[in-house]
């Protein structure tokens, strides 16, 4: 069992849809949502998982499939 | 008393002790250094900083680093110059330059380092890491080695060998990942999780970042503990930009420093330019871009800081432009060719943002305005390629050398 936080930005297709919902009952995966900003044209949410590695794996694989931008709660680590 | 009084979430105030963390538990909000103003005001002066070495140690009791022992790679305390034939050229009366190109390893990434290099010798960690394309690589390198530590770096492994020669040298572990670039983050992110490093822009990074604050101290010392009416600063992940900001806003809350709060302009390559976006679109949410700049230590699409850069434009009354890649090079020549200075890509960026902004009528020609110029040109050196003039070639003898004098460019700076 192991948590990684996220945080997915949603594009204006995806903003009213129950994605994180739908994840939930997918996979094996419990979320936990901690801060948010959802407006009419877009949204993000930071949240943790908890579960399995691989189902993680799956699950967030599954999100970016369904058009969902995942990136770590860091930001973007690579500098220059 | 410390000077600390531990991390607090910028989201929801939240306070915890000054430990290597970097997430707020409750909000997962970000965490940054707190500090007792009171007990600070009673250690530092303008005469006690003025008294200490010529480096960013100088503004120790102004930084979250405990104890006397500092290992010290002499990073920081570097000139400020008054850019005269820079500001003739932009139609500009007082224009200086921050010239942060001649770092121990020739970025502005040596302060933060510093700051991340001693915090992890205080915590008890034998690595210190970081994933880069570049300047942090070098940094993270280099002061491993002076202080002891394991450097460990992540590139992408499609890096050109070129960007790495620099850091390779002190002898760090780099590891190349094959992967996208959004791989390469994710794995990083997941290895600051699971290890116990010293991982610079993960869970040291409330500490590493307030290293930049020191650009902001040393230009209001070098202006005679004045503040600058601007300051061009350049956005990658936006964290030198909250600094500067937080750094100005220090001196003049302690009374080491007068004058206004600096106007912050937000200077990215249109290529990479989230924050400039949203700026445009008057909104506070970044949207991330992939980036596809020749600016590449500005190359950051998700950039971390990128909301807290929005709020201190506008609370600044500042402003934020993007420029070209060919106006980028235009920025590194017209800098070179003003006042002698080669720089990076980056510091191609902030001239030509001046630049830009100068000819738009939307910076006043008599303020005083500081252009932060963070890394040297010599690591980015296939960005001029085929943007130069060619050596004049003469057979040799002196009516073919006298022929070739004709035809040499003339001076764009000097009386």
């Amino acid at each position: 069992m192991i948590k990684r936080r996220v945080k997915f930005t949603f594009p204006p297709d995806l903003v009213t849809q129950p994605v994180i919902y739908s994840m939930g009952k997918q996979f094996n995966v419990v979320t936990n949502i901690r801060r948010a900003n959802v407006t009419r044209e877009r949204g993000w949410v930071v949240l943790e998982l908890s579960g399995e590695e691989d189902e993680i794996t799956r699950a967030l694989e599954w999100a970016r499939n369904q058009g969902v931008r995942v990136d770590p709660l860091e930001g973007d680590i690579l500098a220059g | 008393m410390s000077r600390v009084t531990g991390l607090s979430c910028r989201e929801c105030g939240t306070l915890f002790s000054a430990t290597p963390i970097h997430v707020c538990e409750l909000c997962f909000g970000p965490l940054e250094v707190s500090y007792d103003y009171e007990v600070i005001g009673a250690q530092v002066s303008r005469a006690s900083i003025a008294a200490g070495p010529p480096s960013l140690w100088r503004y120790k009791a102004l930084l979250p680093v405990e104890g006397d022992r500092l290992v010290d790679t002499h990073a920081g305390w570097t000139p400020l110059i008054r850019a005269e034939n820079l500001g003739r050229a932009l139609g500009l009366r007082d224009v200086w330059v921050k010239n942060d190109t001649v770092n121990p390893t020739f970025s502005f990434k040596d302060r933060p380092v510093s700051i991340a290099a001693n915090k992890a010798l205080e915590f008890g960690f034998d690595t210190i890491a970081c994933a880069s394309t570049g300047n942090l690589a070098g940094a993270v390198a280099a002061a491993g080695a002076k202080a002891g530590l394991r450097p460990v770096i992540f590139i992408p492994a499609d890096l050109e060998p070129s960007k790495i020669g620099a850091a390779s040298v002190y002898g760090p572990t780099v590891v190349a990942v094959d992967g996208t670039y959004d791989d390469v983050n994710r794995l990083c992110s997941e290895i600051g999780d699971t290890y116990s490093w010293a991982f610079v822009n993960i869970n040291v990074r409330p500490y590493y970042s307030e290293g930049s604050k020191t650009l902001a101290y040393e230009v209001a010392e070098q202006l005679g503990w004045q503040t600058p009416d601007r300051v061009v600063v350049p956005i990658a992940s936006g964290s030198l930009f909250t600094k500067v900001w937080k750094g100005f806003n220090e001196l003049l809350k302690l009374g080491l420093a007068t004058g206004p709060r600096p106007k912050m302009v937000a200077a990215q390559a249109e290529g990479c330019s989230p924050v400039v976006q949203a700026y445009r679109a008057r909104t506070l949410n970044v949207q991330p871009v992939r980036p596809r700049t020749i600016a590449k230590s500005l190359a950051i699409g998700n950039p971390a800081d990128g909301y807290y850069s929005l709020k201190i434009i506008r609370e600044s009354g500042g402003d934020a432009e993007a420029v070209s890649d060919a106006e980028i090079i235009e920025g590194i020549k017209l800098l070179a060719r003003t006042e002698g200075i080669f720089a990076e890509t980056a510091g191609g960026v902030t001239v030509a943002t001046l630049k830009k902004l100068a000819e738009a009528g939307r910076v006043d020609p008599d303020e005083r305005i500081v252009v932060y110029v963070t890394g040297n040109g010599l690591k980015t050196l296939e960005a001029l390629a085929g943007q130069l003039a060619e050596p004049i070639r003469i057979p040799p003898s002196m009516s073919a050398f006298e022929a070739a004098l004709t035809r040499s460019p003339q001076p764009v700076g000097g009386r």
